[in-house]
């Protein structure tokens, strides 16, 4: 019972309706739900936020510990994202191993994390080949209601933007320091229903969606990573409009993350 | 939570949500999952899947021939048959207005809501379909079959949800009409102000359309099945306008 089907009428409809520009609840195809970060919402995590997109839930709790670098990259501390899809947040996801789905939502947040230097790991070296930092980066989903990868990806960031380096705490430091943050990278994912295609998808949108694709850019005006998902394509002109639309929702976005 | 009233000895509790529970003579919309070689499983957002039997439709395919009539993500309306003691859920497409849905969408709420949605009478369901001229079919386990412009189906979509989220207020019926008076063009010409009472929370009859507490005859309310009843459906099931 883990993947029930929807109804085909329903999806028809939801392309049917795209096609007039509109959408099931009445926004616009490049609007967003209400979007809120709250960082510093678990106290007794080194970082965390939580986020809310429409009724879509994720939280984020970032943790430090000492660890032994790898061995091919002695100077750099390490960074790790893991996902977790509770079965609490969606009819759709089961207790057990992690799925797909989880796997894949861990890998894209984490690879436009990295990609924008987000955090430059070699300042989590203490002792080369030694001592370093171990930054892990837990996303939890608490409500699955579309669009999971911008929500997380959102959290990720606001929880190591607002994180502490417990440096006291682990001995190796006089007082504990907040973590350094170089750049501030947005993901934004669209799906094409028919011919529009369509800012930030409810579940239903995603279900029904003809392709997904995801655009991370910086403040710097990069293209960070870009991860395609689902069956369908997009042409390449479609592909330059939505890194346009990318880059200006990520500005907006950027304000939120940062607190300005 | 719920509404809660005392019959002695029995105690019945008109809950404010909940996930749908089948009962016989319900009318559900299902959702093809699966098509077996001499039935269909459908999805009816009950604890399990309930399979659909060609001995319970109204054609006669061979076997492996069933894809001919339903495929994969088909949404039907069906009829509640039997139950069993292990929770097996037995359904028929053989009744009025029951078979293959066609056109149209689908919207969800919550089963406890479907009562609100239908009315008194069927006065709601009557209110919604004249005023945004659409046809609406509801299935007892909280999936609503609505068919009509795109406008229409819009507009369903958003008495539904109001329904749904305050579906234990009173002067439901006279709220949403309303709304659609105010919100465009209606099929009939009706005055164009709403005419939404205020709400009175103390009130004995907390609906304010005297459906509570809900008589024996109206469906989908809990039902005890130890008190027997008229038959359930009677004047319900797929509203047609």
């Amino acid at each position: 019972m883990s993947e029930a089907v929807s109804a085909e009428i329903q999806t028809t409809h939801i392309i049917d309706l795209a096609r007039t520009g509109h959408r099931l609840d009445g926004r616009g195809v490049d609007e967003w739900r209400p979007v809120t970060v709250e960082p510093g919402f678990v106290k007794s995590a080194d970082g965390s936020a939580m986020v809310h997109i429409g009724n879509t839930a994720v939280l984020c709790g970032v943790k430090l510990e000492i660890a032994k670098p790898y061995p091919d990259t002695p100077n750099a501390g390490v960074l790790t994202t893991n996902a977790e899809l509770i079965a609490l947040s969606s009819p759709t996801f089961e207790p057990g191993p992690p799925q797909p789905e989880a796997i894949e939502l861990s890998r894209v947040v984490d690879r436009s994390i990295r990609a924008a230097e987000t955090i430059d790991l070699t300042k989590l070296c203490i002792t080369p080949s030694e001592k370093c930092w171990t930054c892990y980066v837990d996303i939890h989903c608490l409500d699955h209601s579309g669009n999971l990868i911008d929500a997380a990806q959102l959290a990720a960031l606001g929880a190591l933007t607002h994180s502490t380096v417990p440096a006291k705490r682990f001995g190796v430091g006089d007082r504990d320091y907040p973590l350094e943050v170089s750049h501030f990278p947005i993901e934004c994912t669209f799906v094409r229903l028919g011919d529009k295609i369509v800012a930030d998808p409810t579940f239903e949108e995603e279900t029904a969606g003809q392709g997904r694709l995801t655009v991370a850019t910086d403040e710097a005006g990069n293209v960070v990573a870009m991860q395609k998902g689902k069956i369908g394509a997009f042409s390449p002109d479609e592909v330059i409009e939505t890194i346009e639309r990318s880059f200006r929702h990520g500005d907006r976005l950027r304000n939120l993350v940062r607190g300005n | 939570m719920g509404y809660a009233t005392w019959r002695e000895p029995f105690v019945r509790v008109v809950p404010f949500a909940g996930r749908y529970v089948p009962k016989p003579h319900d009318v559900i919309v299902g959702i093809v999952q699966d098509v077996q070689k001499t039935f269909y499983l459908l999805d009816i957002d009950a604890s399990r899947w309930a399979p659909l039997h060609t001995s319970g439709t109204p054609w006669e395919p061979g076997p492996g021939e069933l894809d001919q009539y339903l495929r994969i993500g088909d949404a039907v309306l069906v009829a509640v048959e039997n139950l069993d003691a292990t929770g097996k859920i037995g359904v028929t497409m053989k009744g009025d207005d029951l078979g293959k849905l066609t056109g149209g969408t689908l919207v969800t709420i919550s089963p406890a809501k479907i009562p609100r949605v239908i009315g008194k009478g069927g006065s709601m369901i009557h209110t919604i379909t004249r005023l945004t001229g659409t046809r609406v079919a509801v299935g007892q386990n909280g999936r609503i079959w609505v068919e009509g412009s795109p406008e229409g189906i819009q507009r369903v979509r958003e008495c539904l949800r109001i329904i749904d989220e305050e579906g234990q207020r009173s002067g439901l019926t006279e709220r949403i009409e309303g709304y659609l008076r105010m919100t465009g063009p209606t099929d009939d010409r009706g005055p164009k102000t709403p005419t939404a009472p205020p709400v009175d929370r103390k009130s004995p009859d907390p609906f304010g359309d005297g459906s509570y507490p809900p008589d024996e005859n109206e469906g989908g309310t809990d039902r005890n099945p130890d008190i027997p009843h008229n038959e359930i459906n009677e004047g319900e099931g797929p509203w047609e306008a």
